[in-house]
């Protein structure tokens, strides 16, 4: 009995960490250039765990210093050799898993359940996709004419920037890292000031696989360090994860450099759920169920969170006294416990902001079906915690047209296939969206009208690898994951070889 | 209150003009913008007057404590049935806002307005190049 409470309380452990944690630069744990950190708080209790480098321009400089350093050996090395060490850097991921697992856990708040089962599983994979395409990729080639070959060649940009967000740290960072460096790119990246600590942790693990140089990690606040990076002449190429003023300011300093930039912005994404879901309380039915409730995933801190339900009109009372039922059986809890489903909201703001919004829904009218307070967990007092809430109202409304980026899911209802399609595409946004039918036909065509990067059809929050990812509209620029990631990390050199020995006749 | 007062847009709470006051001595004047969704959005953001770029696809809301404050004009449609207040929470947000490395960060709560004050609100004007 005993033995089990240990276990238990094992489960539960805050994990070990380092008392302070240093820039990764040039393959060296380089302490900030002005000696600054700042305390890291954990949403999980509230409480500060560790500190972080509190960076400047003048780390970011060290940073592109070392980065240019390796980068005549490493633009130009073999796409084997690259692919082997980014397998490397998956295994050692795999091996750790349990154990990167709780640390991201411990600082981004999120339920372990995710942080295993998504975060690290997903992030393992896509270093061994890109390890693998850069293997079977090939430049093109063509004769134009029976004695001119024109080659297409792909070099990487040399050094790129990356600024990534605190709501899939290890993840995120894995988005931009292993594209840029499968396309032989050098790259200096900041990780979230929120959670940076995951990051560091993998960097421990994995600081003996690459090249010194080759990947940079300087800690610290967006102005301090990330403005930096973002406008610096000597980036060939900026990728941001965040909101749109930010995406807005990253594109106006790449405009001064002429440097291109892949943004992933805002969503506000539509979840459709057509009559015919409920033809049947199946297993299919089950699943849409489910897939209506996806919002609270992450606690709906995801850039595609479905926060737009639109339930066909036909079905609206059955259909949510269903997923209300299913609302109100999210597990909440410590996010350690194997069993939460749902754990802390990532920063005291965000859960003050997700409050403001749930109080100007019901100003607005919203009618709460369930949750629509903040949320206790016993012993962790501290720790940011919110009810999984539903808000029924009409898309004109504030909490269906920004995004609250938190467990709350605004519904309403649609009469037919054009109204659902104008409902679905009235937002700014244009990330990913959902569409629940049995009807095969009515699927495709109401995906096409979408205007949306990912539509998810009968499924949601799927991330393979395999599939590429990002915004129409104002959700951003870009694609991340695919293969078609690598030519966001490239130039295209085109040889244009003549075999022809005659001049061509005009001079 | 007279009729012909005109009602704001935008208000600011003591504790956040305060922020402000201390942001204003380090950096000089400053701007707002109200930012759109993902990861810090749907959050004001703070810069030295100037930083981001404005044009017509912003709006002016008003002025905060002698800072101008816009948003997005496809944004405001959706907004313009809300009167804003620009607070300060403990907290860290991850964009290049200037109050974040004080371990604060501006929030925005909003209120929807009366069917009076609807008629009787500050004009607005486009954002400027």
């Amino acid at each position: 009995m005993s033995d089990l409470l240990t276990t238990a309380q094992d489960v539960l452990a805050k994990p070990k960490f380092k008392d302070q944690y240093e820039n990764y630069i040039g393959g060296k744990w380089t302490p900030p250039v002005r000696g600054e950190y700042f305390d890291n708080i954990s949403p999980v209790d509230g409480q500060s765990f560790t500190r972080i480098p509190r960076s400047t321009k003048e780390d970011i400089d060290l940073a592109i210093d070392a980065a240019w350093a390796a980068a005549p050996e490493w633009n130009n090395s073999a796409a084997g050799y690259r692919s082997n060490l980014l397998l490397k850097i998956a295994s050692i991921m795999e091996d750790n898993l349990e154990a990167l697992a709780r640390a991201e856990t411990w600082d981004n708040g999120k339920a372990l359940r995710e942080t295993r089962a998504a975060d690290l599983s997903l992030a393992i994979d896509l270093f061994r996709y890109f390890a693998g395409v850069i293997r079977a990729e090939e430049g093109s080639g063509s004769e134009l004419d029976a004695s001119t070959v024109s080659m297409n060649v792909l070099e990487p940009l040399g050094v790129v920037g990356q600024i990534i967000p605190w709501n899939f740290p290890i993840l995120m960072a894995t988005w931009k890292v292993a594209p840029a460096l499968a396309a032989g790119n050098c790259v200096v990246l900041k990780p979230a000031e929120q959670t940076p600590v995951g990051i560091m942790i993998l960097l421990e693990m994995i600081q003996d696989v690459l090249p010194a140089g080759v990947l940079n990690v300087v800690n610290g606040f967006g102005v301090e360090a990330g403005k930096p990076l973002a406008s610096s002449p000597r980036i060939n190429k900026v990728a941001f994860t965040g909101e749109t003023t930010t995406g807005q300011l990253i594109m106006q300093y790449a405009s001064k450099n002429i440097v291109p930039v892949t943004l992933e912005l805002g969503g506000k994404s539509p979840n459709i759920f057509f009559e015919s879901v409920m033809d049947a309380d199946d297993a299919f039915f089950d699943k849409c169920l489910e897939g209506a409730v996806m919002f609270a995933l992450n606690q709906g801190e995801v850039c595609t969170c479905p926060s737009r339900m639109l339930v066909q009109e036909s079905i609206y009372d059955k259909f949510m006294e269903r997923v209300v039922e299913r609302t109100k059986a999210i597990k909440l809890g410590h996010p350690l416990d194997p069993s939460t489903m749902m754990g802390a909201q990532a920063s005291n703001d965000q859960y003050q902001k997700i409050l403001n919004y749930i109080k100007i829904g019901k100003e607005e009218g919203c009618k709460v079906l369930t949750g629509g307070e903040a949320a206790f967990n016993e012993g962790l007092d501290g720790g940011y915690y919110v009810q999984p809430t539903i808000l029924e109202g009409n898309n004109k409304m504030r909490v269906f047209q920004e995004e609250i980026f938190g467990p709350v899911v605004c519904v309403t209802t649609f009469k037919d296939e054009a109204e659902a399609i104008e409902i679905a595409n009235d937002t700014l946004y244009g990330l990913g969206a959902g569409v629940w039918t049995r009807d095969t036909h009515q699927a495709y065509q109401i995906s096409r009208a979408v205007k949306a990067g990912r539509v998810w059809v009968n499924c949601y929050h799927l991330y393979p690898a395999h599939a590429p990812f990002g915004g129409y509209k104002k959700s951003g620029i870009g694609r991340e994951t695919h293969k078609m990631m690598l030519n966001h990390y490239r130039q295209t050199k085109n040889m244009l070889v003549s075999y022809d020995k005659n001049a061509m006749g005009f001079f | 209150m007279s009729t012909t007062e005109k009602i704001a847009r935008v208000l600011i709470t003591s504790a956040a003009a305060e922020v402000i006051d201390r942001l204003r001595a380090e950096n000089g004047p400053l701007m707002f913008h109200q930012s759109g969704g993902c990861c810090d959005g749907s959050s004001p953001m703070c810069f030295p007057e100037g930083e981001l770029m404005l044009n017509e696809t912003d709006i002016w809301l008003g002025q905060i404590h002698g800072c101008d404050f816009y948003l997005s004009q496809d944004q405001f449609e959706y907004w313009k049935h809300t009167q804003l207040t620009i607070d300060v929470v403990p907290g860290r947000g991850s964009s290049f806002s200037l109050e974040i490395p004080m371990g604060l960060r501006f929030v925005v709560v909003s209120r929807i307005y009366t069917d009076e004050e609807l008629e009787n609100l500050t004009p607005t004007r486009l954002g400027e190049s």
